[in-house]
């Protein structure tokens, strides 16, 4: 049996997406060197909606792939769409994670959060800072 | 161009010789060497054979050889046997090294929880145990000091007969888990001053599932597994005749090619860390020359080992990484940690353990599939791009 999916291995080889946006509207970065895992999402916000993404990752492959995937799912989408993604999305949309690689996707949704977050920020948009939790020092770290 | 099998520390392929020694053991001597047939007697004198095979591959005598089911069985055995012995003396303390192997490692926590104390030295930066530490860190009530002979993340290879030479003169058992040195070091447990040894086959071209405990005759062993009087009593069970036989083919093999393998594989060990040592921010692991003749580790700053083990692997290169990711543990290798390694560059490593085909032609395709893999994997890396910003500082 393949340690990945073939979607997993077909997003960690040919990563959706890569890359960065200078002229950005959002960015997030979620996880930490010290676990292996850092990801960083740009967003292009044109009225609500999700014109453009680009994603760096530190990670694994799952991690890469993870990333990859979640900016295929939040492309086009309103900022409301993007939000409601969730991590068991990701997973699915991968077709399955190891177990010991769960916490890749929701490093994928944090990601996301992050970004969406600083939009607001920016803007000046209000926001229900409960469902933006920050996240705790070394939280990527625990095993989901 | 064919697959590229860099990856010998975690096993080789069987030699020729040692299934060819297996075969009629596998098919017509088939007896059990139990049995007091001249059918099982034939297969006990296969045994004999191996085991003095084994035993002259070391330094040894055959009746100080102990067949197991590999090289953490032994490890195992060795460091339970050592400390009922010390038990009954009443010391109860071991001095080991933060780099073992976790058959030794996870044995000496069993201990702990048992009521033993245990001394792990730190290696210095190259991953060396000076002998003088392990002579510092002896106490009154030392029984055991276990030090492996080479590290099979960074290949390091310790100072066994010093350390040997220390243990004698304090009177202290020495075991020394030797997987990644037989057949490969010119292993001698009377000159090395070992008491206590373990190998394991599938590391030196000998078949998976076996393994030996050299026990110096007068240190007496518990068995792990209870049941019939095999391996006089150390070790029950029917012996797995065929790997046994297997095994000492192949060790002889081995210790036979030893310094011509040896010879082969230096330049290009040696070719591969200075290509490898072109790219930036990169480092290797390990002593530079006190090191295994098939040894490169290094790690890489801003990249993930896992990722690029893969990308390695879709370019035909079977590599290997101390990366958490690989392991199902999301914590760096404790290797690396204690040889002052960051876990941010922990994560960034990669370890090629090359055999007797290996070729020049080879390590410059590695060399340059690593150098390729590694930029693109920064290319991607918000953690390099921060760095190349200067807004985190290169660690190496």
């Amino acid at each position: 049996m393949a340690l990945y999916s073939d979607t997993v291995m077909d997003h960690f080889l040919h990563p959706r997406n890569v890359g960065s946006l200078s002229d950005a509207d959002a960015v997030g970065e979620v996880g930490n060197a010290k676990c292996g895992d850092i990801m960083k999402m740009y967003l292009k916000i044109e009225e609500g909606v999700i014109t453009d993404v680009r994603f760096e990752t530190f990670g694994c492959g799952s991690a890469i792939a993870s990333s990859s995937m979640a900016t295929e799912m939040i492309k086009g989408k309103t900022v409301d769409e993007a939000l409601a993604v969730t991590n068991k999305e990701v997973v699915g949309a991968l077709g399955g994670l190891p177990a010991h690689k769960l916490h890749c996707s929701v490093l994928a949704e944090e990601a996301i959060r992050s970004a969406i977050r600083d939009y607001y920020e920016r803007n000046g948009i209000p926001y229900d800072k409960s469902k933006f939790p920050e996240a705790e020092e070394g939280s990527c770290c625990r095993m989901v | 161009m064919d697959r590229i099998y860099a990856d010998n520390a975690a096993t080789t392929r069987m030699s020729r010789r040692a299934i060819d020694a297996m075969l009629p053991y596998l098919d017509t001597v088939y007896a059990n060497p139990s049995s007091l047939h001249s059918a099982g007697q034939e297969a006990a004198e296969a045994l004999l054979r191996a085991r003095e095979e084994v035993a002259a591959c070391i330094g040894a005598s055959p009746r100080e050889i102990v067949f197991t089911s590999g090289g953490s069985e032994a490890d195992n055995q060795a460091l339970l046997s050592a400390a009922a012995l010390g038990e009954r003396k009443g010391k109860r303390h071991i001095v080991s090294t933060a780099i073992e192997h976790h058959a030794v490692l996870h044995t000496l926590k069993k201990l702990e929880k048992q009521g033993f104390s245990v001394t792990l030295l730190p290696p210095e930066e190259n991953g060396m145990i000076r002998p003088e530490a392990v002579e510092r860190a002896i106490r009154e009530d030392t029984c055991l000091v276990s030090v492996m002979y080479a590290n099979n993340e960074i290949g390091t290879v310790e100072p066994i007969r010093e350390i040997g030479a220390v243990c004698r003169a304090r009177g202290v058992l020495f075991h020394s888990d030797a997987v990644q040195a037989a057949g490969h070091l010119p292993v001698n447990v009377k000159e090395d001053g070992i008491d206590l040894l373990a190998l394991s086959a599938h590391k030196f071209h000998g078949p998976k599932g076996v393994g030996a405990l050299y026990a110096k005759s007068g240190v007496p062993l518990v068995p792990l597994i209870e049941g019939g009087a095999q391996e006089r009593g150390k070790r029950a069970g029917t012996e797995n005749v065929p790997a046994i036989v297997g095994m000492a083919a192949a060790l002889r093999e081995a210790c036979e090619k030893r310094e011509e393998v040896s010879a082969r594989l230096l330049p290009l060990r040696d070719r591969l860390i200075e290509g490898l040592s072109a790219i930036p921010h990169a480092a290797l692991s390990g002593d530079r020359t006190a090191r295994l003749p098939s040894n490169v580790h290094f790690c890489f700053e801003g990249i993930e080992g896992e990722s690029l083990l893969l990308l390695l692997d879709q370019k035909g290169i079977c590599a290997s990484s101390g990366s958490a990711c690989t392991s199902g543990s999301l914590d760096p290798s404790h290797v690396l940690l204690a040889i002052g390694r960051p876990h941010e560059v922990a994560h960034g490593s990669l370890r090629l353990s090359i055999g007797e085909d290996f070729n020049e032609e080879q390590a410059d395709y590695v060399i340059r599939a690593v150098r390729e893999t590694v930029e693109y994997l920064r290319g991607i890396s918000p953690v390099w791009r921060d760095c190349l910003a200067g807004k985190k500082p290169f660690i190496l």
